[in-house]
């Protein structure tokens, strides 16, 4: 500023800002040559209990169950049976399904705004059947396959993207941010990272309260960037809260790269180290992997040994949202290079191997699915979509505010004759 | 019958596109989920997916066409058993009306007590001067220009013209912007001065708050003000503060900018208007434009300013064209209202998207024989009082329109001063529209009926007038 001292030694170089860059941007070839893929099986399996001082070097690594054949190997394989892992299929492909006819639903203007999963769907599919009854999320965008894996009826979310007379949150919240208690499911929230604080608040107040429900925080990779995640990670560690702390990192937050919120560190997962959290890194896209470690840090967690930061690593294939063209900030192709493949393909290899699932019976599946999702469509389109049909009723702006409803909005309640 | 294929809508608030591109020609089939065609608007590019199977039956808009409304068929699907000779009948009988009407919402009018007051006017202060905007000289050339352009051309200017202006914040430099203002100025002015941000408006709004006392003068875009909400404590405590509290030795020069309000379908947590927020806090300035003119003039000296400003936008303004005048340097005063239409019946006061309402409501008042005076207050703090009592004193009559929340608002302050300092000249109370007291919901019918109409000024207006 003003005062400038100018000082008599030699002046030393001008410093430099330095502005961190992805290896690629459009019209580039795509190159993940830098994403270390260790082989499946190849990574320890520590006790629950493990110091944490001790298993850093997960931090650093990536749990893989599925190999190239796949087959499911090492020490984290084993954590489910056929039957699970058919069931496990079939929710990410209705995800996936789901996805689809919802992101068309909003092409035909049947709504004004849709988020998929494609590509993430093992994530939360997955991480679900690790959960028990009672156990809260507090889940982004990105998530409801949490909703789909715990039998949460498709015809109420389309109900919600749809925004009629049936949304169950009354015409009152955005499509895709759901919420349901009964299932687990916070309300999500449309700023990014708040919840993953209050998860860590939610997982504190069931240890005050005795209870043995525990919480877990969802975030992305861009969002850890923001105060609420450092914080939760600050009140977990010092009160040892049972709370899995799960980042999301699908490589890409809009148009920022996953280079931008992580910096240096070499893996978001690593950021757990500092506050002396056990961090674990897992593939994203291989179903066994998510659920073996989502069950680890969650038996921690049930166990009073603290929370555990898990980073699954992915990547988002679809565009941001449906008002977002990826094409604008990295090369159209790069979801073919991405090197942990497809999580629905992958799972259905590995059950064909296992010899409990066939093409014939995938090719069944597929059109039951889509059959139930075409029901639900055609169940919920019934009671209105965006601009046609039934919608919430004009009382609905005013119920639901307070407890209880206070005079001045009885007033204008009244005035508007609803 | 054949199925019209209609030009989509990527954002509720897309109302037309360009066809970039077609993918498939007449004949060709297509399955759901085929790309078809490539459309782009100044936002983005986007490429419409058929919805049904079928057979390309006829191409309706050609590529390259620009404009094209949404919902405009752009091609005819045959689907099975239809033939080329089912084309014709198609074109001429759909009409395709409803696709976008709206249920017509019900309209809840304030009702204002009319209270007789047969006073005598006695002056109450001396008259006061109002300052006018630079002049623009005669003939001058008077550009269409959208406010998404007036933004970005202000700040390209600024930054051409000082080297210590630098714009930051998330999406701002490789996308161009969420809402493409910063459109072309990665491209101009590199890097190092058009700056990507990790996702924390508390993080970023504090490294500007730090770089501004460093001597820098940076620009701060928040994706929306709503996600400011988390820098409020930057914002206040220190931007507004820190030059009171350090004795005067350094201050923030910085501007914080971006969309501001409701937008569409984006509900509670995105559709707040912030106005009467920062408008509370000393040590900030805060401006809301209306006009593509205002938001260039104005942004240009927010960004010389030495003091913090609040620059507040509006999502639903951006694509708007309005006329600005080709000055190589065209600077406005901050803290000045602007009359946009003058009027002797009653007085109007508005801001930002708020004079939308306050325009239609003048023009349907014109056809019943009163003649609204219409006030742009353009900066919220300083707020012009100067200008709205002189225009009191005229039309003796107030109306506020605004869309933020209804307690505490900005037409609270204006009726509040306009009660102490010219209660004499009323005629009839203040009255004050704004949303209703309920977060914003998504639902469109519920939208609707939480934000203010042009009906509700209309009805306002003739009961300030005693003419129901």
């Amino acid at each position: 500023m003003a005062s400038d001292p100018k000082s008599k030694a030699a002046s030393p170089a001008p410093l430099r800002l330095h502005v961190p860059e992805p290896e690629v941007r459009p019209g580039d070839m795509p190159d993940f040559s830098k994403v270390e893929i260790p082989k499946a099986g190849s990574v320890e399996r520590p006790p629950i209990d493990a110091d944490p001082e001790s298993i850093r070097k997960l931090a650093f690594s990536i749990i893989r169950v599925l190999n190239r054949k796949g087959e499911a190997v090492g020490p984290w394989a084993g954590s489910l049976t056929d039957e699970e892992l058919v069931q496990g299929l079939r929710h990410m492909m209705t995800l996936r399904a789901f996805d689809a006819r919802m992101q068309m639903a909003q092409r035909q203007g049947k709504t004004s705004f849709y988020m998929q999963h494609l590509g993430e769907e093992a994530v939360s599919c997955a991480f679900r059947k690790a959960l028990e009854p009672g156990d809260m999320n507090f889940p982004t965008y990105r998530q409801a396959g949490l909703l789909i894996a715990n039998g949460y009826p498709m015809v109420d979310m389309m109900n919600q993207i749809y925004s009629n007379e049936l949304d169950p949150l009354h015409g009152r919240q955005l499509p895709v941010l759901y919420s349901s208690k009964e299932h687990g499911f916070f309300t999500v929230s449309g700023n990014l990272a708040t919840q993953f604080v209050q998860a860590v608040g939610w997982a504190m107040a069931s240890a005050i309260s005795g209870d043995t429900r525990i919480a877990a925080g969802w975030i992305g990779d861009g969002s850890t960037a923001e105060s609420d995640f450092h914080s939760a990670l600050v009140f977990a560690s010092t009160y040892k809260a049972p709370v899995v702390l799960n980042v999301v990192n699908n490589q890409w937050a809009i148009s920022t790269f996953q280079g931008i919120a992580r910096g240096g560190a070499g893996t978001f997962a690593a950021r757990g180290l500092g506050f002396g959290i056990p961090a674990l890194r897992v593939d994203g896209n291989d179903y066994l992997a998510v659920h073996a470690v989502g069950k680890w840090a969650i038996e921690r967690a049930r166990s009073n040994l603290g929370p555990t930061l898990v980073e699954y690593v992915t990547y988002r294939t679809g565009a941001h949202s449906t008002s977002d063209d990826p094409s604008a900030y990295r090369p159209k192709a790069e979801s073919d290079a991405w090197p942990l493949g497809d999580p629905v393909i992958r799972l259905k290899n590995h059950l064909t191997v296992r010899g409990a699932w066939s093409e014939e019976r995938h090719n069944q599946a597929e059109a039951e699915i889509l059959d139930e999702v075409i029901s639900a469509q055609k169940e919920a389109e019934k009671h209105g979509t965006l601009h046609t049909g039934g919608r919430p009723s004009a009382r609905d702006i005013f119920e639901g505010l307070y407890e209880e409803m206070p005079p001045h909005l009885r007033r204008q309640r009244q005035q508007a004759g609803v | 019958m054949p199925t019209e294929i209609l030009m989509p809508a990527l954002s509720p608030t897309m109302e037309e596109g360009n066809l970039a591109k077609w993918l498939k020609k007449e004949g060709d089939n297509v399955a759901p989920g085929d790309i078809i065609a490539e459309i782009e608007t100044d936002k983005a590019t986007m490429e419409v997916e058929a919805v049904d199977e079928g057979t390309i039956g006829r191409i309706l808009i050609e590529e390259g066409a620009e404009g094209v409304k949404v919902n405009t068929p752009i091609a005819l699907l045959l689907g099975d058993g239809e033939s080329a000779s089912d084309l014709d009948n198609a074109a001429s009988d759909s009409p395709n009306k409803d696709r976008t009407a709206e249920a017509p919402a019900p309209e809840d009018a304030p009702k204002a007590e009319a209270k007789a007051d047969g006073g005598e006017k006695v002056p109450a202060a001396p008259k006061v001067e109002v300052a006018s905007d630079p002049d623009i000289p005669e003939g001058i050339e008077m550009v269409p220009t959208t406010v998404r352009e007036a933004l970005r051309d202000a700040m390209a200017e600024e930054m051409r013209r000082d080297g210590d202006v630098f714009v930051m914040g998330e999406e701002v430099a490789e996308y161009q912007g969420a809402y493409k203002i910063t459109q072309g100025l990665l491209q101009e002015f590199g890097d190092k001065r058009v700056v990507d941000t990790p996702i924390t408006e508390h993080g970023f709004a504090g490294v500007g708050i730090g770089a501004a006392f460093a001597g820098l003068k940076p620009i701060v875009e928040f994706m929306t003000f709503n996600f400011a909400m988390q820098a409020m404590d930057q914002i206040i405590n220190s931007a507004a503060k820190t030059l009171y509290m350090a004795g005067g030795q350094m201050g923030a020069p910085i501007v914080f900018r971006g969309p501001n309000g409701a937008a569409a379908r984006v509900a509670a947590q995105h559709s707040q208007d912030y106005a009467a927020w920062y408008g509370h806090i000393p040590g900030l300035k805060v401006v809301m434009p209306y006009t593509a003119a205002d938001a260039k003039g104005l942004l240009k000296a927010a960004i010389r300013d030495p003091n913090p400003v609040v620059f507040l936008e509006n999502e639903i303004l951006y694509g708007q064209s309005f006329d600005v005048p080709k000055l190589e340097d065209f600077v406005l005063p901050i803290g000045k209202a602007r009359i946009h239409k003058q009027g002797k019946d009653a007085t109007i006061v508005s801001f930002g998207i708020g004079m939308t309402y306050a325009i239609k409501a003048a023009e349907e008042l014109a056809g019943e024989g009163i003649d609204v005076e219409i006030i742009d207050l353009r900066t919220i703090r300083p707020m012009d009082l100067d200008t709205v009592i002189e225009s009191v004193k005229k039309t003796n009559r107030l109306v506020t329109v605004e869309e933020g929340f209804p307690q505490s608002s900005v037409g609270d302050h204006i009726a509040a001063q306009v009660m102490q300092r010219a209660f004499d000249y009323l005629d009839a109370p203040v009255v004050t529209i704004a949303g209703k007291d309920v977060p914003m919901p998504y639902a469109a019918n519920l939208e609707k009926l939480a934000l203010p109409s042009v009906v509700d000024v209309v009805e306002a207006v003739k009961a300030v007038s005693y003419r129901n």
